[in-house]
């Protein structure tokens, strides 16, 4: 076995080659002969009644072949985008979650929400019709400010959700926690805002719906991160077509970040009009309506408490969110701000009671889901800023503090649900503490001081929970779904390998890393491996990557499926050797016969499995194939500490990161490269967060930050050189021991960066993002000021 | 995009023809403004003239006093010129920082000061250095060519054809640019020339404009302390969801003074 590809190997990623060489077949780049274009008609209001639509406005434009509203999918049974978790309120009643219609119904909710939809013979036609549509609205006032979404006298979004309220959620024992915090000697209290992110993955959304009279069959081709999943919602819920009649491909996608998981208006009505129309139907969505459409992340405002002892140990910790879902409970938005987010409120710490109320607030915006890292982004935050004050306000070193408190046995039960499996946070924080030159810092930040600088440490011990399952679990807490998954190990008879997974790449680099663990495994170069997925008509099932699932759960469903068929592949090696099975020893590519020089190498016994002249077919079934649906015993639970250290001009605020250390246990790593590719695009999500990103949208609901002109993601030249490590303790519920990294940098990263600038204002009144005019305004009311001037 | 009809000239006579021939007929230089207004349908020319095949529009050249600069000039052109760099480093330096390479490849001279987006950069250095901005009617003095917000001096039919700049004892440009589209929240270009001192901001308000204020002070003692306490008044200056009146007007005294460190540096 080639050491510079094995498991552990900083191997190049195979599939950059094409991407960078313009070789990448993204949904966009796929034209359908007789191809038609679909432009969508969105509502101008944030909140409005639709009145008549005049589609004959439209269908004189030159080129458009058909319009349709929500009344032709009402005619169709088309029906609703459904959220798929249901959570009960803590009075018992369901969630209220009016499903959201693919084109309005009478109502709209947001600026953006589809209307209605222009089938035209070009995309300039299409555009066109869209343009000329006449719709009436009878404006109704909107609801935006989240804080004062619930008061009695704000509209409501849905006539169905009172108080504008989907739920209001509880987590942890109450009682217990008022008992903690009646015996505090000191509590800490915060007020945290955790701003709304627009995902703006690179390759906006886009759809070719393909209907086929002949089999009465639909294809879609579209940008998702679970093409099942999508294929799924489709049949059972929007009555699209039975699943045996619908193929989804999902062929490359540019990024996701959890927005490509959910099924959207746009695909739904392209595979849906290509049959009424009975020509393939494509949309590629632009960034403004990107902007508008696709679901955005975060939006919480939380109110937290920490008991403290008098020796700096807590006691109980208990907070109040306000979580914004927008218009529509999208398909999980549900489980993003309790069991993704509650969950993980006792970050690394030995926490005795807990206790969590959630409320999910209705509001006039485009609805708001999962974004990279999806809770725990917002869990870290509360968490993370709660013990950085607390520290401080006891005069506690925050590296001290932290120590004082962590989780150091395991397994350890949370008062929140989860069993933290594994895991060393002294360790990780050390070695974090050695790399930054923490005891450093002091002078570091003098010398800045005397240069008119602010310099600032913060600190981010996070813990997440990946690869969320098992099943059975995640079931008894609401998912509508099984969240296993599904591989097959398909060996061809010159001993070349494909591997058919449910997870989906988009970005992540799976057709290395999981080449990697193939090629280590069956002792074949990894040219000899090709990973295919993202197509449901290919793979028979799988629940797809978001969650930093793909390694902990996909890859274990890839190691199971190799199991099989190296065990099948013995068998015929024993044939083969005229020896018996238990004595065949299968190492780098050969078949040895234990203790003997007798041995067949895999492409020999590849070749006899198919051809079956070397062994009684009644006793051994030809063919080298098997699968397995993997479904994990827990969670995974990569955990770290990063350290942000910065320095503000004290002039203009301007903000600027000099150093930033993560130590990160992500488990066993298959290719450090790729994970390191990973830290690096969560923090720098991360700080995009924390110090760039700002949706803005006006007292009528109005986008005001819907470009690139005007919010702000994170570039190059807003980061600095990371420097990362690893610890590894192994996760114990996976045959690899992998715990996940997708998405660590974008949890850890906004409290690292606040919690530097507010050290280095020196209060703690400063909200994302943390924009120069912020800081700036801070720097003005800081008892710092003076130390920098 | 609607559709229009795309012209190529390769004189500037005939691009003065095709401005007087069509219903709405526009100019197009980088193209960073118009094409993606245009893409949003928020702007529907019947004509486009495109300027970038008339070589007569385009290079650097230096004269007694002066750097003539042609308008179709890239950004990026104008920040690695030799003579740019030497006699006006100050210029080179702006140049430099517009917008990302992309822009700056692509993005004009004559574009940037035509449109006179309030938050370019030109405009100050035009202003601060008392160009020329010569036409192909007329030469217009950089006081009378910046008019108002998106607005200039410039009749319907009339092309820029080049910017003369006088070569300055001193200069210095400071910018604080918006971190999403890299514009100017606030630029402030300061020149010490033949007419004395101009400071030119840009960014904070509606249009480029001069501090008598400033220029007053820094004519009797050229230093960043000379601007100490001087204060631009934060009412009509822009305020927008990247900053508020207060903090461009504060921009306005730290951007100065950096422009000026920039001067006696010759940066």
């Amino acid at each position: 076995m080639a050491r510079d590809t094995g498991i552990g190997a900083r191997v190049k990623r195979v599939e950059d080659q094409r991407f960078i060489t313009g070789k990448g077949r993204y949904t966009a780049d796929l034209n359908r002969p007789g191809q038609a274009h679909a432009a969508f008609v969105r509502s101008p209001h944030a909140h409005a009644k639709v009145g008549s639509i005049d589609k004959a406005s439209a269908m004189e434009v030159p080129g458009v072949l058909a319009v349709f509203t929500g009344e032709d999918l009402a005619a169709d049974e088309v029906g609703a985008l459904p959220c798929g978790w249901a959570i009960t309120s803590k009075d018992g009643s369901p969630m209220v979650a009016p499903g959201h219609p693919c084109l309005a119904q009478g109502k709209v909710r947001y600026v953006g929400d589809p209307v209605a939809v222009v089938i035209g013979e070009t995309l300039s036609a299409a555009r066109g019709g869209a343009e000329a549509l006449e719709v009436e609205y009878e404006e109704l006032p909107a609801v935006v400010d989240l804080d004062a979404a619930q008061s009695s006298d704000a509209p409501l979004v849905h006539d169905e959700a009172a108080r504008n309220t989907a739920f209001e959620w509880e987590l942890g024992d109450k009682a217990a926690t008022e008992e903690a915090f009646a015996k505090a000697r000191h509590v800490t209290r915060i007020d945290l805002v955790n701003n709304r992110l627009v995902p703006n993955a690179m390759e906006p959304r886009a759809a070719v719906g393909e209907y086929d009279s002949g089999t009465d069959g639909f294809t879609l081709y579209t940008t998702s991160q679970n093409p099942h999943v999508a294929r799924l919602v489709m049949s059972a819920f929007l009555n699209i077509a039975p699943e045996h009649k619908l193929r989804v491909i999902a062929p490359d996608v540019g990024g996701g970040f959890g927005s490509k998981i959910y099924v959207y208006p746009e695909e739904t009505v392209c595979v849906w009009a290509s049959s009424k129309v009975d020509r393939p139907v494509k949309w590629t969505c632009d960034r403004a309506e990107a902007f508008l459409s696709d679901a955005h992340g975060r939006d919480h405002l939380t109110h937290a408490e920490l008991a403290l002892d008098e020796q700096g140990k807590i006691l109980g910790l208990r907070i109040k969110t306000k979580a914004n879902v927008g218009g529509y409970l999208n398909l999980f938005a549900s489980s993003v701000p309790t069991y993704l987010y509650a969950t993980l409120l006792s970050g690394q710490y030995d926490i005795p009671a807990i206790y969590a109320e959630v409320d999910a607030v209705y509001t006039n915006t485009t609805p708001v889901d999962a974004y990279r890292g999806a809770g725990r982004p917002e869990a870290t935050f509360v968490v993370e800023r709660l013990i950085e004050v607390a520290a401080r306000e006891t005069g506690m070193d925050p590296a001290e503090f932290r120590r004082r408190n962590f989780v150091t046995s395991f397994p350890h039960q949370t008062p929140v649900i989860m069993m933290y499996d594994a895991g060393d946070y002294a360790a990780s924080l050390d070695k974090a503490l050695e790399l930054i030159d923490y005891s450093g810092f002091a002078q570091r930040k003098s010398q800045a001081a005397r240069e008119g600088k602010l310099r600032g440490i913060g600190f981010s011990t996070y813990i997440e929970a990946c690869g969320i399952a098992p099943s059975q679990a995640v079931g008894s807490l609401g998912a509508g779904v099984g969240l296993w998954e599904s591989a097959e190990v398909r060996v061809n008879p010159v001993g070349t390998v494909e591997v058919l997974t449910g997870s989906h790449s988009h970005g992540q680099g799976h057709e290395t890393t999981f080449a990697q663990l193939v090629a280590d495994r069956l002792g074949i170069p990894m040219t000899n491996v090709a990973i295919v997925h993202g197509d449901t008509d290919k793979v028979q099932f799988g629940m797809g990557t978001y969650g930093s699932r793909s390694g902990a759960v996909g890859m274990s469903a890839i190691s199971v499926a190799l199991d099989r068929v190296v065990a099948k592949a013995k068998k015929v090696a024993a044939h083969l050797l005229e020896a018996s099975e238990g004595d065949i020893e299968f190492k780098d590519g050969q078949f040895t016969v234990s203790g003997t020089d007798r041995s067949i190498d895999w492409t020999s016994v590849a070749l006899n499995a198919y051809t079956a002249h070397g062994f009684p077919s009644a006793d051994l079934e030809p063919g080298l194939k098997e699968g397995a649906f993997y479904d994990p015993t827990n969670f995974t639970f990569p955990a770290g500490c990063h350290i942000c250290e910065l320095e503000i001009d004290a002039d203009t605020g301007h903000t600027r990161i000099v150093n930033w250390v993560a130590v990160d246990d992500f488990g066993e790593i298959i290719n450090p490269m790729i994970v390191e590719g990973q830290v690096h695009g969560g923090i720098a999500q991360g700080v995009g967060q924390a110090l760039l990103e700002h949706t803005v949208y006006d007292e009528s609901g109005q986008l005001v930050s819907g470009s690139f002109m005007d919010y702000t993601m994170p570039r190059a030249d807003d980061l600095p050189s990371f420097s990362l490590d690893f610890t590894v303790t192994r996760c114990p519920s996976n045959p690899l021991g992998i715990k996940g990294c997708g998405e660590a940098g974008a949890i850890a990263a906004p409290a690292a960066v606040i919690n530097a600038i507010t050290d280095a204002v020196g209060h703690e009144d400063v909200a994302m993002p943390a924009t120069a005019e912020a800081v700036w305004q801070a720097i003005r009311k800081s008892p710092a000021r003076e130390a920098a001037e | 995009m609607y559709d229009f009809n795309y012209h190529r000239p390769s004189s500037l006579d005939e691009a003065v023809t095709l401005l007087g021939q069509g219903e709405d007929v526009k100019v197009l230089a980088g193209g960073h403004t118009l094409l993606p207004t245009m893409k949003q349908r928020l702007a529907a020319p019947s004509d486009v003239v495109d300027l970038s095949r008339i070589a007569a529009l385009k290079g650097i050249e230096a004269t007694e006093g002066a750097v003539r600069i042609g308008a179709a000039t890239s950004h990026a052109d104008v920040a690695a010129s030799g003579e740019v760099r030497n006699r006006i480093p100050a210029l080179a330096a702006l140049a430099a920082r517009i917008g990302d390479p992309h822009v700056r490849n692509r993005g004009t001279l004559g574009g940037s000061i035509a449109n006179n987006d309030p938050n370019a950069d030109y405009p100050a250095a035009c202003l601060a250095l008392g160009a020329t901005i010569v036409t192909t009617k007329r030469e217009i003095a950089a006081d009378d060519f910046f008019v108002d917000m998106f607005e200039t001096a410039l009749d319907e039919d009339e092309i820029v054809t080049r910017v003369d700049f006088p070569v300055p004892r001193r200069a210095g440009y400071a910018k604080f640019p918006n971190p999403a589209s890299r514009y100017a929240l606030v630029g402030v270009f300061v020149a010490e020339g033949g007419d004395g001192i101009r400071a030119a901001v840009t960014g904070a308000g509606p249009c480029v404009f001069r501090v008598p204020e400033m220029e007053a002070a820094l004519g009797h003692d050229f230093s960043p302390a000379a601007l100490e306490g001087i204060k631009v008044d934060a009412g009509g200056l822009n305020a927008d969801i990247h900053a508020s009146a207060d903090y461009r007007a504060h921009l306005v005294g730290v951007m100065a003074r950096r422009a000026v460190e920039a001067a006696l540096e010759g940066r």
